[in-house]
């Protein structure tokens, strides 16, 4: 999960923000004002400073927020001039909009803030609508306004051209003021700022709702902020009962104000129609006579706080009731509070001003259970404690051989402790150590139920958690570390003042090693990021006294995200937890608990006892044989011959070892025919391919052999639960890779493909597939380096470990698994029918198809029944209206056709007699699997240069497409070490383009091909390993009357996908003009296409003869493919069912590693695939 | 993020594929036929001298009477053997420092009723087992864990002990390894530390991974609280050998990792304390 930021206000104004994954408070250094408020979301933070105007403060993207203005230029033809722009009276303006009212010069578009930027001059648009146009731009048309054509007619009396132009919001990671411009409406300044509500619509992009309450109580409400428009356009007033204090805005549709009186205002109707709702309802305080002061609501929950410093959680707030239903009193004394990303709560103190965090917020317990506070230094802070603790480090004997380098960093720290005793001769750890004790948040587990009902042991019995020991209250933790901490510094610095002896560090080696192993932990956890020594010299620029924790005014979590797997180093930031978080530290480096002196140790002996114990003994008998081991189950098996049926079976799978001491397996099924009892079985070593077969209603998956294949006949099984299923494929998969002798991560050249479920599956050339659990529907690999794509657009890269998921405690490697999550919706359709008696009901005719249904309309889909898709996901939402429709809805999500199935569209028309609306409801996956995240940017596709095994280049070319359609070209990704963090890349460089992109590939020497969301082609020039981003597109005409949909390049081979699923390759490329001349039309029923480094090409086709009922999703490859023939000349069909996505574009096999026994040479076009894992396949096109 | 659990397959490994190399010998007490030859086998230090031992069994069998045979048990050096404790640490309080392989006596007759538990049939040795992998849970999450786990869940604990199954075994003892983060480890960690100069079998008692202060407790806190005297200053002569698994961890090893990563497969963490060599 990408980091995000907790941002606060301290006491004296000084903004701070505090990642996910730091462990200090970074100081806010660009604003040179005192705020009074902040609230922040993911893209950005709003905030007030004491000067009244309020600041925007946009976090930088690789991805620029850039606008596109438009004009038209219009001409009209006449005998004289031919065409001019000398236009009729009646006609529109020569410069106008794309409806021709508005009168638009170039020279009329002004930079609307002085917060952008113009990107380059005006430039004429030569794409019409996905095709090129002649140059210049213009298209044709009989007259204004009518429809243009790219084609000059003899009928063409005018003419027009699009002029494009860029402008870039260029107040990034800065405070930028919003200028109040409308300074007769508002003459009191503002007091109250709110940001939320994006959750609410999704149109247009990135749209904002932002509340702020004045001095005299009134609420304003910014219109128009969305993505292309940060800054919004102007304040609105909304009207209100009375005198407005506070006022809070969830992600959602929640707003809730509280009054001078001490009352709520809840406001109604707040949708995707209108975000400012349309009026209010009052909500009295949770306690008589004592008003509330402040408020927060999240998506479905609301806090609040009275004057007495008490804390109320509103039960049963949702978005249809959002007044709630009653108050329940809370442990603690806040403040303010404030509700953040997935309802998680932050308060701030009454008593000690200290950040506290709502521990164990979920959706099933919204309330949470206890308050913790959040205890890490701020930056200024941090660098002294860290500067004496790590010379504390070196000083100890656990880098021994590293002391010179060391002894420079405490160097470095001699001049830190000037500054630090200049601020006066104090603790140098000055944080909550020697605060007052919070005496507020006592109680370690407060959830509700504990208030209400003082039964502890049933409130611990509905705990999911083991909850944390009631005996240790928590809340002293912190301290007494800080404490502990302290201390050893203190022991040092005497010595640091008396700095001029180099030799202290010698001198104070034994005392400091007494202090590591009173804490080891926490310095390994203090120093493991040594850089953190160089940012000593911010101290002197603190001008308060170091020795008081922060005092914090106002916090805001709206842009931070905290899930209950998130692990925050923010509370102990000591010793406890140092050492479990270092060990579980996802760092690609080692940790400093790996490189512990212990853990070498116990190394060291573990393998001097086995060589003590053991070497000369080897030909002792083993006491205990290695005998067979036998899993069995029940199952179904899909009968191999007629009636086939679903028949239940006895499966058993015997595991031995083998000849050569490694192990291997047979799998036996045991059915009965005719009252016999009969059994087949198969050698788990001529298994070649596992594979999870998509099946509504049984959890299938099929086993294939080269023969099975052969005959197009895998052996199909039903497991009666998914579980049961994963169990089976993960034992199956580790025995078959057990029989291989296969270990480890996927070599360079495997072949990767990606199921319909979203299961990844590694085929390595020569052996066997080996399933890696992870939903990923797009990966490319080149070089060893592989990166994958989640359903929720996350990007992910190989860390080159192997398992996890269904794998665990089975045969993952433990290095290099992270927990990932994906996030992806579920859609079902609601159906009507028209009648003329009631108009559109959920009564359709008896041949309807259900009211509630899947998309194709076969499948019964109601919202009680649907399922996420399989038991690893969860539901995180509930069933929302979709509107975001391909085709358009009208205001009420429905689509309109003339009967079912049709095509739909968004506006009723008289001929349309049924109508639909899509639901969406989220789910969640969280597994593991070796895969690390690369935040921040959604993507939805991705290309690596494709390369021979032998070449070597450091910098591996990558680019990608954006959720947004953006394209981004990766720098610094190398390849140096597969599965290493070099693999990761550094930055995203953005490359300019006039429209959205869906589909990119580079090739082989740095062709890179892209299709536009509008379905044309485009070719990129000048890319090369110097000049990784190229420098301008070359627009390519799409095949007549079709929208591409997806573009493959390999080694000179060029392929596309349209969107009716047909196959074109690109003719005429040649290094001199590798734009090509023409498509040539190839095959059709293709899903995906991949070329491979050697211009192999393998596609996913539907429909494939043949193949059973397995016909969705087969694999194919191309035959015949030749250096001087790249077109091949047929197709072998293969593994059928369910695949949705393959990659060979790392299989740049040159020669057959074993010579395959001659089914190939009589093959004929039809020949069924052997496997995908088969070597001639890929050795044969080049080597012959 | 990473689930908590073992994290270094290596020593996991390491620990249970670890091997004793010993010879049988018949003792010169029993009546036999003919003469019996030593048996030579490598004892996995992890399981249980009775629950290995049938083809020692058989082996002297073939050379005694029926008559003569009552239940077998061991003994090193005059030391019976108990064999419910496991074979590693027997031969780690008994046998450590000595030459190898390890000379095992093996009985018929004149069973130690005061020193050695009977052991009728695997079964237990099963029960002995898993009550010690109960009564480890309890410690470490108040037996939730294990209480959750389902009868063929504890039967693939032990089948996985019985036919040194590692991969089997880990699959399902790993969730008896886990531990919610926040805590920082277990609620309190088992182990057991055996001494040859006592009569206490062991010493037992309540110890938590993390002190209420935070921080993270080692080996050597756990000596200072129940067996002073294993730590020496750096001055003094080393007086005992503390070992595990036949090693010496270093004191500032952290209890929980040794929990997590040298426990038994009955998830005690064995420890044994033994006077060091005097050379």
């Amino acid at each position: 999960m990408p980091s995000s930021l907790l941002w606060a206000v301290d006491v004296y104004g000084r903004v701070y923000s505090l990642s996910t994954a730091g462990q200090q408070w970074e100081h806010c250094r660009d604003a040179h004002l005192e705020f009074k408020r902040v609230t922040a979301v993911q893209q950005c933070c709003w905030s007030i400073a004491c000067d009244h105007n309020i600041y925007l403060y946009v976090h930088a993207s690789e991805v620029p927020i850039r606008y596109q203005e438009e004009t038209y230029e219009n001409q009209r033809w006449n005998p004289v001039d031919g065409f001019s722009d000398r236009l009729l009276p009646s006609d529109r303006w020569q410069w106008s909009d794309i409806t021709g009212l508005k009168h638009q010069p170039l020279g009329d578009f002004q930079l609307p803030s002085e917060n952008w930027e113009w990107e380059a001059d005006w430039y004429i648009d030569e794409n019409f609508g996905g095709e090129p146009t002649e140059k210049g731009g213009w298209t044709y048309a009989i007259d204004f306004p009518a429809t243009y054509t790219k084609d000059k007619k003899w009928n063409s009396c005018v003419r027009r051209r699009r002029w494009i132009r860029y402008r870039r919001y260029k107040a990034q990671d800065t405070w930028v003021k919003i200028p109040s411009e409308q300074t007769e409406s508002l003459p009191d300044p503002f007091n109250d700022i709110t940001c939320g509500g994006w959750e609410i619509t999704e149109e247009p992009r990135g749209c904002l709702a932002l509340w702020a309450v004045s001095l005299q109580g009134k609420v304003w409400f910014r219109c128009d902020i969305n993505h292309h428009n940060p800054e919004g356009s102007v304040w609105e007033e909304v009207p209100v009962p009375g005198e407005v204090v506070q006022i809070s805005c969830g992600p959602g549709d929640l707003v809730w104000a509280v009054l001078w009186e001490g009352h709520l205002l809840v406001r109604e109707g707040v949708g995707r129609d209108c975000l400012k709702g349309s009026s209010w309802v009052t909500v009295e305080s949770p306690s008589p006579g004592v008003g509330v002061v402040h408020v927060a609501v999240g998506v479905n929950v609301v806090w609040a706080v009275t004057k007495d410093h008490k804390v109320w959680f509103r039960r049963g707030v949702n978005s249809h009731n959002p007044c709630g239903s009653g108050w329940i009193g809370m442990v603690g004394e806040m403040v303010m509070i404030n509700v953040g990303l997935s309802d998680q709560v932050w308060a701030i103190g009454f008593e000690d001003r200290a950040v506290y965090f709502r521990q164990g917020v979920t959706a099933s317990e919204l309330s949470g259970k206890a308050w913790k506070v959040v205890s890490v230094p701020r930056d200024s802070e941090r660098s002294h404690s860290s500067a004496s603790a790590s010379s504390l480090q070196s000083a100890g004997c656990f880098f021994g051989g590293e002391v010179r380098l060391q002894s420079q960093a405490s160097m470095l720290s001699d001049a830190d402790a000037e500054t630090e005793r200049a601020g006066g001769e104090v603790v140098p750890t000055p944080e909550i150590g020697d605060a007052p004790k919070p005496r507020i948040p006592k109680v370690t587990s407060d959830s509700f139920i504990s208030e209400l009902v003082s039964d502890r042991e049933g409130q611990i019995s509905r705990c999911d958690v083991p909850p944390a020991g009631p005996s240790i209250p928590e809340e002293d933790h912190p301290e007494k570390e800080l404490e502990d901490r302290a201390s050893p510094a203190q022991v040092l610095s005497p010595s640091q003042s008396g700095g001029v002896d180099p030799q202290w560090s010698n001198v104070d080696l034994e005392e400091a090693q007494t202090h590591l192993t009173s804490g080891p932990g926490g310095d390994a956890a203090e120093t493991s990021s040594l850089s953190s020594v160089a940012t000593y010299n911010l101290a002197l620029e603190e001008p308060y006294g170091l020795d008081e924790p922060p005092k914090w005014a106002w916090v805001s979590g709206g842009g931070c995200l905290v899930e209950c797997h998130t692990q925050l180093n923010w509370f102990n930031s000591s010793t406890s937890t140092a050492l479990n978080s270092s060990m579980q530290a996802m760092s690609l480096s080692i940790t400093p608990a790996q490189t512990a002196a212990w853990r070498k140790q116990i190394f060291e002996q573990l393998s001097e006892r086995s060589k003590r114990e053991m070497e000369n003994f080897m030909h002792y008998e083993q006491a205990i044989e290695q005998s067979v081991w036998v899993k069995k189950g029940t199952m179904q098996w899909w009968r191999d011959w007629k009636p086939h049926k679903w028949v239940d079976v006895q499966f058993a799978l015997e595991q031995f070892s083998g000849v050569e001491g490694n192990k291997d397996g047979i799998l036996f099924i045991y059915y009965t025919f005719n009252d016999e009892k009969k059994y087949l079985h198969m050698f788990i070593n001529e298994v070649t391919i596992l594979v999870p077969v998509l099946n509504d209603s049984k959890h299938t998956f099929a086993i294939y052999t080269a023969e099975r294949t052969k005959q197009r006949w895998p052996m199909r099984l039903a497991a009666a639960t998914e579980l049961e299923m994963h169990d089976w494929l993960a034992l199956l998969s580790v025995s078959c890779c057990d029989s291989r002798g296969i270990q480890g991560p996927p070599s360079k050249q495997a072949i990767w493909s990606v199921t319909c479920k979203g299961d990844i599956f590694v085929s390595e050339p020569t052996k066997e597939l080996e399933a890696s659990p992870y939903p990923t529907p797009c990966a490319q690999i080149s070089l060893g380096v592989v990166w994958g794509i989640g359903y929720d657009h996350t990007a992910w890269v190989h860390t080159g470990g192997y398992g996890g998921g269904f794998f665990q405690g089975l045969a993952s490697s433990t290095d290099n698994i992270y927990t990932q999550t994906d996030v992806k919706s579920v859609y079902i359709y609601e159906n009507q029918r028209w009648n003329p008696v009631t108009g559109y009901t959920n009564r359709g005719l008896p041949t309807d198809r259900y009211m509630w249904s899947n998309a194709s309309g076969l499948k019964e889909c109601t919202k009680n029944n649907t399922k996420p898709p399989s038991p690893n996901w969860t539901w995180v939402s509930d069933w929302t209206i979709d509107y975001a429709v391909p085709g358009g809805t009208d205001r009420e999500g429905w689509q309109y056709a003339a009967d079912f199935p049709a095509s739909y569209h968004g506006n009723k028309t008289l001929k349309d007699f049924v109508r639909r609306r899509r639901w969406a409801r989220k789910c969640k996956l969280t597994t593991t699997g070796p895969w690390q995240e690369v935040p921040p940017i959604p993507l939805s596709d991705i290309t690596i240069l494709p390369c021979g095994p032998k070449s070597t280049v450091e910098q591996v070319s990558l680019w990608a497409i954006s959720n947004k359609g953006d394209i981004l070209c990766r720098l610094g990704v190398t390849s140096l070490t597969p599965g290493s963090s070099s693999n990761y890349g550094s930055s995203w460089l953005h490359v300019g383009t006039d429209q959205p992109f869906k589909s990119i590939s580079i090739g082989a020497v740095h062709q890179v091909w892209a299709i536009a969301k509008d379905g044309s082609a485009f070719y990129r020039g000048s890319v090369s390993a110097q000049n990784p981003a190229g420098d301008c597109w070359y627009h390519i005409p799409s095949p007549t009357g079709q929208k591409l949909k997806q573009v493959s390049v390999g080694r000179t081979s060029v392929y596309t996908v349209d969107e009716n699923g047909n196959l074109w390759y690109r003719h005429g490329v040649t290094p001199s003009y590798p734009q090509g001349s023409s498509w040539e039309h190839i095959s059709n029923n293709v899903r995906k296409v991949s070329v491979g480094p050697l211009d192999q090409v393998w596609v996913i086709a539907d429909k494939v003869q043949g193949s059973h009922s397995l016909s969705c999703g087969t694999v194919c490859r191309r035959l015949g493919v030749l250096p001087m023939e790249p077109k091949g000349h047929s197709w072998d069909y293969g593994i059928g069912g369910g695949w949705d996505h393959i990659t060979v574009r790392g299989n740049a096999m040159e020669a057959p590693r074993i010579v395959m026994p001659s089914l190939t040479d009589n093959q004929t076009a039809t020949r069924p695939l052997q496997t995908s894992n088969q070597p001639e396949m890929n050795g044969n096109p080049v080597g012959c | 993020r990473k689930v908590i659990m073992a994290d270094d397959k290596d020593v996991l490994r390491d620990v249970w594929f670890g091997r004793i190399p010993a010879c049988f010998t018949l003792s010169p007490e029993e009546t036999t036929e003919r003469e019996a030859e030593p048996y030579y086998l490598l004892l996995p230090r992890v399981s249980y001298l009775t629950l290995v031992t049938d083809k020692v069994k058989k082996h002297f069998l073939r050379v005694m009477k029926t008559e003569d045979v009552e239940e077998m048990w061991f003994e090193y050096e005059g030391t019976p053997l108990k064999w419910h404790y496991p074979i590693g640490v027997l031969f780690d309080l008994h046998a450590s420092n000595t030459a190898l392989p390890w000379n095992v006596t093996v009985h018929f007759k004149n069973f130690p009723e005061r020193d050695l538990l009977h052991c009728s049939s695997n079964s237990v040795i099963e029960a002995h087992f898993m009550s010690c992998i109960k009564e480890a849970d309890a410690l470490k999450h108040k037996s939730q864990v294990i209480n959750d786990m389902q009868k063929k869940d504890h039967k693939q604990l032990w089948m996985g002990l019985q036919n040194d199954k590692f991969d089997q075994f880990w699959a399902m003892n790993r969730k008896l390894m886990e531990y919610p983060t926040e805590e920082g480890g277990f609620r309190y960690i088992p182990f057991r530390i055996y001494q040859t100069t006592s009569d206490r079998p062991f010493i037992q008692k309540l110890f938590r991974p993390v002190s209420p202060e935070g921080h993270t407790l080692t080996l050597g806190d756990l000596l200072k609280e129940l067996f002073p005297a294993a730590i020496c200053a750096e001055d003094e002569p080393k007086r005992f050998q503390v070992m595990i698994h036949g090693i010496e961890p270093l004191l500032e090893t952290p209890i929980q990792w040794l929990s997590e990563h040298l426990s038994h497969p009955d998830n005690f963490l064995h420890i044994s304390i033994i006077p060091a060599p005097s050379d």
